[in-house]
């Protein structure tokens, strides 16, 4: 048993860290997040150019790592710098299940940052359900077309292609369809999300597709792509909670009442601590479902969704408590902590949030 | 004991709803639903209103030209205005200064004032916190220094919340630094149109701005704006705290958001069923419909017990908590109920002739933002650590 990280992970994290460090400042983020594309395509392409896109994928499909330490060693350091760039939405997920439908050229685009295809499963945005969809796909000779629509899918303006879900006639189960983005009956209404970010409501009207393997047979696939997505997005949210945390202690070291600094009072002393030892724990959470991504469907699933249902509940818990314990200056813009806050709990709106995985953890 | 409204009660609450069914605008009430940032024109239309009927100063004593209500009668008003969705009456003036000036201010300050808070002249708002003092209030450090029959105002105020439309500031000031902080503080109105004061907005993290910092250099306020007894401020901000806190169970909002919600999990999603049938949702919401029942008759109780003339005292503070604590709770399962729309940030929606998507329900487009927004709940007016201090001292005596 070995619970440190490989030299190699260690060098990944460190170049991330030094990238996020001096050319990745959190003012530039946040009006990123608030223009027309949502996310910052300078710095994506850096980072791609920097390797964080390749250590996502295999060998065999043209990354440099692929398992599940490497995406938790990515998105880790990704959190610690509430670093906004669509990574997980727009390259991780959706060059795996490109990946797997031997779309190779285009996942050499993706690993590369040159392109980038979002994933659009979900229709009605209360639910986080994605395995019955009720878009519709067609088939007039060797063209598919689909109808329907899909909501709240992220990062979605600006990509050169989207993969959404439909069911077809002759088929039951799911299938797969890859859009150009310029394809006929595509149109994308963009918003903003709460956390800085973009996402769009697409709606599809006999827009011309393409099948990705075989008919019918997607789940195990989406399944696949959604371990990976959410194995990502506990590793992020483990690295905002670290920087959380010392953040909020750094403020209990300096900010003085009553004439002593905060951190003398036993009963927040106490409360921080009860943070530390929570995220302790979702930090275990992750390393599980990282070793497990490998591993047999249930057992793989069983770890993910402890980690995020982990993760969602210590994650609004040490977001809400830090802010508590900061006071006024962690309800405002100005200070860091908030935009940490707000990406930490927008976390367990995807994929499934914390009673989702509980049920599921508990069902399977 | 008998918990059951008397029959007069019940007949004032059906006099409050016809009210408020005849008077307030649809508009405005699905703007205080939506959570939406208080608007002037909103509250001033809506002050103008009370005031109209009588009822704006419905806390106030009859002497002081209040209603004469009881404090179950105070209680169905706010709990039904809550419910109708009626803009919340600004609190700094009418139920902060207004006690404030009732029992310490002199007959020519109540005079001057107390009409001008009903009418609308003024908009006042608060100085209290300093960068340097929010829980450790006392230790604040704006000065005023007496000179001739002005004080002269240097220091800075901070979480002055909807100063932007205020016209009037009432401070908390030191007028001496050589005994305990306590000791040495003064209770004094500022008018904000006079030279020296810079007022300067304070982005909150959920891009809203509502809360502002005040910068007072050289400010000479006339002697006479002084309430009450020089270093005797404390005393005074103790007693209009104990006064802000009074309502602050927001008992009638936490009613309005639970059936908002339980008509919410009725249309919302989860795996293809209502939301209302995920045994996981219901028990979230269950608890909190348990702890809203429950802190009613703590609330009860409590107004029970200051209507046999104990007044607002430490109890209030545990109101604070209860009451703040289940808000956002409330706002949190809201946010939960939207699943993946939370993440929605489209206050644009509410704008006239929007016709872009929409992603979660409408009156909830801001629903993410207020969640942020109403972390400020459990830390302002006395965070809920420091009622907690008051209930160790004040009641359990420790």
């Amino acid at each position: 048993m070995d619970f440190q990280p490989t030299e190699e992970r260690r060098m990944l994290a460190d170049m991330i860290g030094k990238f996020i460090q001096n050319d990745y400042p959190l003012k530039a983020r946040l009006t990123a997040g608030t223009e027309a594309l949502g996310y910052c395509p300078k710095a994506y392409s850096t980072m791609a150019q920097l390797g964080l896109i390749g250590a996502l994928f295999d060998e065999e499909v043209g990354g440099f790592g692929g398992s599940g330490f490497d995406i938790a060693t990515v998105f880790t350091e990704l959190g610690k710098g509430l670093v906004l760039e669509p990574l997980n939405d727009t390259a991780l997920t959706t060059g795996y299940i490109l990946a797997q439908t031997d779309q190779l050229k285009l996942v050499d685009q993706i690993i590369l940052g040159k392109k980038r295809v979002a994933l659009g499963l979900i229709e009605n945005g209360a639910d986080y359900d994605w395995s019955a969809p009720e878009t519709l796909a067609q088939q007039t000779g060797a063209q598919w077309q689909l109808n329907g629509q899909k909501t709240c899918v992220k990062f979605a303006h600006g990509a050169d292609g989207l993969i959404v879900s439909a069911q077809t006639p002759s088929a039951p189960g799911i299938s797969l369809f890859l859009i150009e983005a310029s394809a006929a009956g595509l149109v994308e209404h963009p918003f903003q999300t709460v956390d800085g970010g973009n996402a769009c409501e697409i709606t599809l009207r006999n827009t011309p597709a393409r099948l990705l393997g075989v008919e019918g047979q997607a789940y195990p696939l989406i399944d696949a792509a959604a371990a990976r997505a959410t194995l990502a997005l506990c590793a992020e949210a483990l690295g905002l909670m670290e920087r959380i945390k010392d953040m909020t202690i750094d403020y209990m070291r300096t900010r003085k009442q009553f004439g002593s600094v905060l951190g003398k009072f036993q009963a927040l002393q106490h409360r921080v601590a009860q943070m530390l030892l929570e995220i302790e724990q979702a930090k275990s959470a992750v390393i599980n479902a990282a070793n497990d991504l490998q591993a047999p469907t249930d057992e793989r699933n069983r770890a993910i969704s402890a980690a995020k249902y982990s993760i969602g509940r210590i994650g609004c818990a040490v977001a809400e408590e830090a802010i508590q314990l900061h006071g006024g200056i962690g309800m405002t813009w100005e200070y860091d902590l908030g935009h940490f806050a707000k990406r930490l709990v927008m976390i367990d709106h995807e994929w499934g949030d914390q009673d989702y995985h509980l049920m599921r953890f508990a069902q399977s | 004991m008998d918990l059951n409204f008397t029959e007069a009660d019940q007949a004032f609450r059906q006099e409050v709803i016809e009210f408020l069914n005849a008077e307030l605008p649809t508009d405005m009430s699905r703007r205080v639903h939506a959570d939406l940032p208080v608007s002037k024109e909103d509250t001033e239309f809506w002050h103008a209103v009370l005031h109209k009927r009588g009822w704006l100063t419905y806390n106030w004593p009859k002497s002081f030209g209040g209603v004469g209500w009881s404090p179950v009668q105070q209680f169905i008003f706010e709990e039904e205005c809550a419910a109708a969705g009626a803009p919340r009456i600004l609190p700094f003036g009418l139920k902060m200064l207004a006690p404030v000036l009732m029992a310490f201010g002199s007959k020519e300050q109540q005079e001057h004032w107390l009409p001008r808070m009903c009418d609308g002249t003024d908009w006042w708002c608060q100085g209290y916190s300093e960068p340097g003092s929010g829980s450790d209030l006392a230790s604040l450090k704006t000065t005023a220094v007496k000179q001739g029959d002005h004080y002269v105002i240097n220091g800075q105020k901070t979480w002055t919340t909807l100063g932007q439309y205020a016209n009037m500031i009432f401070c908390l000031v030191r007028t001496d630094s050589d005994c305990k902080p306590q000791a040495g503080i003064s209770f004094i109105l500022v008018d904000l149109a006079t030279p020296g004061i810079e007022m300067r907005p304070i982005r909150t993290l959920d891009g809203g701005q509502e809360v502002n910092e005040v910068f007072f250099t050289d400010v000479r306020v006339p002697v006479s704006n002084l309430v009450g007894e020089e270093n005797k401020g404390w005393t005074y901000a103790k007693y209009l705290l104990a006064h802000e806190r009074n309502g602050i169970a927001n008992v009638g909002i936490s009613g309005q958001k639970l059936a908002r919600l339980k008509r919410l999990s009725l249309t919302q999603k989860r795996g293809g069923k209502p939301l209302a049938e995920d045994p996981l949702f219901a028990a979230r919401l269950a608890r909190l419909e348990i702890e809203l029942r429950n802190l009613e008759t703590t609330n009860l109780r409590v107004l029970d017990g200051f209507s046999k003339g104990a007044g607002p005292g430490p109890e209030s503070s545990m109101l604070k908590i209860i009451g703040s604590e289940l808000e956002q709770n409330f706002d949190d399962l809201t946010r939960r109920a939207l699943g993946r729309q939370a993440q929605a940030h489209t206050p644009e929606v509410f704008e006239p002739g929007y016709n872009g998507p929409q992603v979660a329900p409408q009156d909830m487009a801001n629903q993410s933002a207020a969640y942020f927004n109403k972390r400020k709940v459990s830390i302002y007016g006395g965070s809920n650590e420091i009622q907690k201090n008051i209930i160790t001292k004040m009641i359990l005596g420790l």
